[in-house]
């Protein structure tokens, strides 16, 4: 008997994919006899008038029976007396393409269908060079719906025609093409007399048959570390699973990054003690003495993974969001997850033809190749060396959704990088690398309102979330930029909108920034929000009455200012106009810091 | 994969799988439901991280309606292990007298989904392991390995994150969780293959031999205490029977069955006409679509 084969079923809607599975199941004896019940009896209430709908034995979802659609992978699990398969149905939309990816990712052989009555389509060609982006080899064409063209030997050569073309473009070990009838069940496990001009194997028995043993292009050992596992002071373990080679008690190995050298102590194989152990097998190393090793390291032995922090990595974009370049997202590679950032898109890939695109955003479903560095030096491989080492997936740090799968095609040299030079960062690439929205937040409001002190408590708060933030108040800009600007009335004019270009560059850079001043006059907070983007202005206005404020009088200027000391001050001899729709209106007399803090942090973070 | 087998290849995925969600998740959590499935689990748990116990608790969800040897089987399994078992029962349920005879669908809802809820926000698990496998049903085979909750314990089918080659993405935000499916690929064929080899115990229920039931809507229906009533026309029988899976005694359909070993257990199961499920009462109740409605409202 033959080894398992876990193989997919892809191509465009209706092309009957599932029907296919069903059918083979149902001819092959495959399904039980409650299954075979059930699915008689879910047919009369489906959609093919009260014959056996055989895509009803995998579209195991409400939604999918429903709308006669595939949404999702289902995994079917089936044995011949040939051979165990382990079988995924992906559906055919391209809304779902990520779901056919899934699947693509867990396959060695694809089974691609194409209606005969229309061809290769646009997705057909997706699908294809999707599967062969996620690492499968081995190919069959299953040319359906034949008995729509009366079996034509003419029209199946010609789209063997194409298929071969398109296959051309790609690295693959084996491929076949046949043609069938997935509704009919010519050539799925009978030979069909109604194409006698086709040589080849049914489709069953090609499955039952394929080899699939891919050569290693790794003969050394790795096995990326899962955790480190401490039961008591006297043991200490690395656990994982070996993706290439093989190991023994008493070899030398090297741990990577941290590049220190140890003897393998013993091996723990699935909880049994044992000597030896090989790729494939979940393992429990103990080492001969202490090194510098969590998870996320690899241990190596007669192998050279790359060591770097930027790589080339071909991806396909999963996430609703379309990607940019600058984005910050969490990187999964081998059992590390680190922080990392999509340096550059080089160009996208066209689906048809495999050109290469200009492209500055990556939209969901595309393929793309990009450099992605991250935040310090990881352990990784080309995925066509080391398949464990060379995937990868982006993890978005807010909605922790997988954004993207992709494969790494080679690493970078920091000196090879230029990318920078050519690449104009944006304002919107430099707030996602922030993990952010940049706002000004604007307070206004009397002297001794309470202002700067709850402007110091938001930023404080913004800065234990990890935000990155700046507050610009009277200290540090009165004594600097604005050094040379007195009190008369053009010169607040002038101070307000320095302050408010200022604001503007640092919300440029993606920063956060708090300001605190009196500013007092409607126009020039009018202004102000003109300069730094209404939508990026928020207006807090601290409206502690004048009696509060005189009362509390913390720097003792009101009593100068009533002495006639302080000429044009604010509520007393000059004039404060409150705002008239400010975002945000805090009254203090009554509130301590904390809770007067809690209020407007509240309400700021709703409008961040 | 050279000298591996499928059952090699298959518990290294699983342990694989149970490694990752301990170095990804804060608190998880194995459910137990007692079942050879669960036993397993068990046995892969134990495994995966030798010589270390298992770094999580385990925990029953108790119906109150289990066949007594199966809590009789727990309490021998956590002895014997040294594992931490943790018994959660929806006593709501219990003193409204909520009952697999009277209330129906209601009855699994309250007792089993609730009471799973209940349990899992008690105690603040973030990742619950469960042993199910993608050849059980319809909606299961569509699932993922890391399958995602929200707040609500909700499953959202037509939502599910993509999930490539060994990469598990398990993040999550606060009060979402994920339920994890480590033995997704295995069969039926397997499961009882790799109890044999691995001899792991099982709860005796699963041998036949002759016990006392009755015969209820087409299902053999063992007597395991006196609160199963007869109805008019049915009588006490004793059978030769043995059960393909285990949960509440009044809803678990046993088989007529002569397997007393693993091995006629195995020869009878290759040659079986009918998926596991079918002897289990709870699923034909609400169509062919019902585990998913109970999936989508929180149960495993």
């Amino acid at each position: 008997m033959n080894g398992l084969l876990k193989f997919i079923t892809c191509g465009s809607v209706d092309d009957g994919k599932s029907t296919l599975i069903g059918h083979m199941l149902y001819d092959a004896k495959l399904i039980f006899t409650d299954q075979e019940e059930s699915l008689v009896l879910d047919s009369k209430v489906g959609s093919r008038g009260g014959e056996i709908d055989y895509s009803l034995l995998l579209d195991g979802l409400m939604a999918e029976r429903e709308q006669g659609i595939t949404i999702d992978v289902a995994y079917r699990y089936f044995t011949t007396e040939k051979r165990s398969f382990i079988v995924a149905d992906t559906p055919g939309h391209e809304e779902y393409t990520r779901n056919m990816a899934v699947g693509a990712s867990f396959a060695e052989l694809a089974v691609i269908l194409v209606d005969a009555s229309q061809g290769m389509l646009t997705q057909t060609r997706r699908h294809t060079r999707i599967c062969s982006l996620m690492g499968i080899k081995h190919f069959v064409f299953a040319v359906n719906k034949m008995d729509l063209i009366n079996f034509d030997q003419k029209r199946f050569n010609k789209i063997k025609k194409t298929i071969k073309i398109l296959l051309a473009e790609f690295e693959y070990e084996s491929a076949a093409v046949i043609p069938v009838s997935a509704t009919d069940g010519d050539n799925i496990t009978t030979k069909s007399e109604r194409t006698s001009w086709y040589r080849g194997k049914t489709l069953l028995s090609y499955l039952e048959a394929v080899d699939v043993d891919n050569a290693d292009n790794e003969d050394g050992f790795t096995m990326p570390v899962q955790r480190v596992c401490r039961p008591d002071h006297t043991f200490r373990g690395f656990q994982g699973q070996i993706e290439t080679g093989t190991i023994s008690v008493g070899d030398e190995i090297v741990t990577l990054p941290s590049n220190e050298k140890a003897n393998v102590k013993s091996i723990i194989d699935a909880g049994n003690n044992v000597s030896f152990a090989e790729k494939g097998h979940a393992v429990t190393i103990q080492l001969d003495k202490e090194v510098d090793v969590s998870r996320g390291c690899v241990l190596v032995k007669d192998a050279k993974p790359e060591i770097s922090s930027l790589f080339t990595a071909k991806i396909l974009w999963m996430d609703d969001t379309k990607l940019v370049a600058g984005k910050n997202y969490m990187l999964k590679i081998g059992t590390k997850s680190i922080p990392a950032v999509v340096m550059k898109i080089k160009y996208k890939i066209g689906v048809n033809d495999g050109r290469e695109l200009i492209a500055n955003e990556i939209y969901k479903n595309e393929i793309a190749v990009c450099d992605i560095s991250t935040s310090e030096k990881i352990v990784f491989d080309k995925f066509e060396i080391n398949q464990a080492l060379g995937s990868l997936i982006l993890v978005d740090r807010i909605t922790h959704m997988t954004s993207a799968c992709g494969i790494v095609e080679h690493a970078l040299r920091r000196s090879d990088n230029l990318t920078w030079h050519d690449m104009d960062i944006t304002r919107e690439q430099r707030a996602a690398q922030k993990n952010q929205t940049p706002k000004t937040i604007w307070f206004t409001g009397l002297s001794g309102s309470g202002k700067s002190t709850i402007a110091n408590e938001i930023d404080k708060r913004l800065f234990t979330e990890g935000c990155h933030t700046m507050t610009l108040d009277g200290d540090n800009i009165r004594l600097g930029l604005n050094k040379n600007l007195g009190f008369k009335e053009s010169d607040r004019i002038e101070n307000i909108r320095r302050i408010a270009e200022v604001s503007k560059l640092m919300n440029d850079a993606g920063l956060i920034v708090i300001t605190s001043f009196v500013s007092p006059y409607r126009r020039d907070r009018v202004r102000a929000k003109e300069i730094i983007g209404k939508d990026n202005f928020i207006e807090v206005y601290v409206s502690t009455p004048l009696s509060e404020c005189e009362k509390r009088d913390v720097k003792g200027l009101y009593k100068k200012a009533r002495g006639g000391q302080i000429p044009n001050f604010t509520g007393v001899s000059s004039p404060y106009e409150p705002p008239e729709k400010a975002d945000i209106i805090i009254d203090t007399s009554n509130l301590t810091i904390e809770e007067a803090a809690d209020e407007v942090f509240e309400k700021i973070k709703t409008l961040l | 994969m050279g000298s591996m087998t499928h059952l090699d290849e298959l518990e290294a995925e699983a342990i694989y799988i149970m490694r990752e969600v301990v170095a990804q998740c804060e608190k998880p959590v194995m459910l137990y439901s007692i079942g050879k499935d669960s036993s397993v689990m068990l046995h892969l748990a134990l495994k995966a991280f030798y010589p270390e116990k298992p770094p999580f608790p385990f925990l029953h969800v108790n119906t109150t309606w289990k066949f007594r040897e199966m809590i009789e089987f727990r309490n021998k399994v956590a002895e014997k292990y040294g594992i931490e078992m943790l018994e959660y029962i929806n006593e709501d349920g219990v003193n409204q007298g909520i009952n697999p005879f009277d209330h129906g669908s209601a009855y699994t809802d309250i007792m089993k989904t609730k009471a799973l809820k209940q349990a899992l926000d008690k105690y603040g698990f973030t990742a619950a392991f469960g042993g199910g496998r993608r050849d059980e049903e319809k909606s299961r085979a569509k699932e993922r390995i890391f399958s995602f909750r929200n707040s609500e314990h909700a499953w959202d089918p037509k939502n599910q994150r993509p999930e490539m080659w060994k990469l598990f993405n398990a993040e999550i935000n606060k009060g979402e969780s994920v339920r994890v499916f480590p033995i997704s690929n295995w069969t039926e064929k397997d499961i009882w293959q790799y109890i044999q080899r691995e001899k792991i115990e099982i709860v005796p229920l699963y041998f036949s031999a002759v016990r006392p039931c009755i015969e209820r809507d087409g299902n053999i229906i063992m007597m395991d205490d006196d609160r199963l009533k007869l109805k008019d026309g049915e009588k006490v029988e004793h059978k030769k029977i043995r059960f393909r899976t285990l949960g509440c005694y009044p809803l678990t359909g046993g088989i007529e069955s002569d397997a007393e070993t693993l091995d006629e257990i195995i020869a009878e199961t290759l040659s079986a006409v009918s998926s596991e499920r079918t002897s289990r009462v709870i699923d034909s109740d609400g169509g062919s679509a019902s585990m998913e409605k109970r999936k989508r409202e929180g149960y495993f």
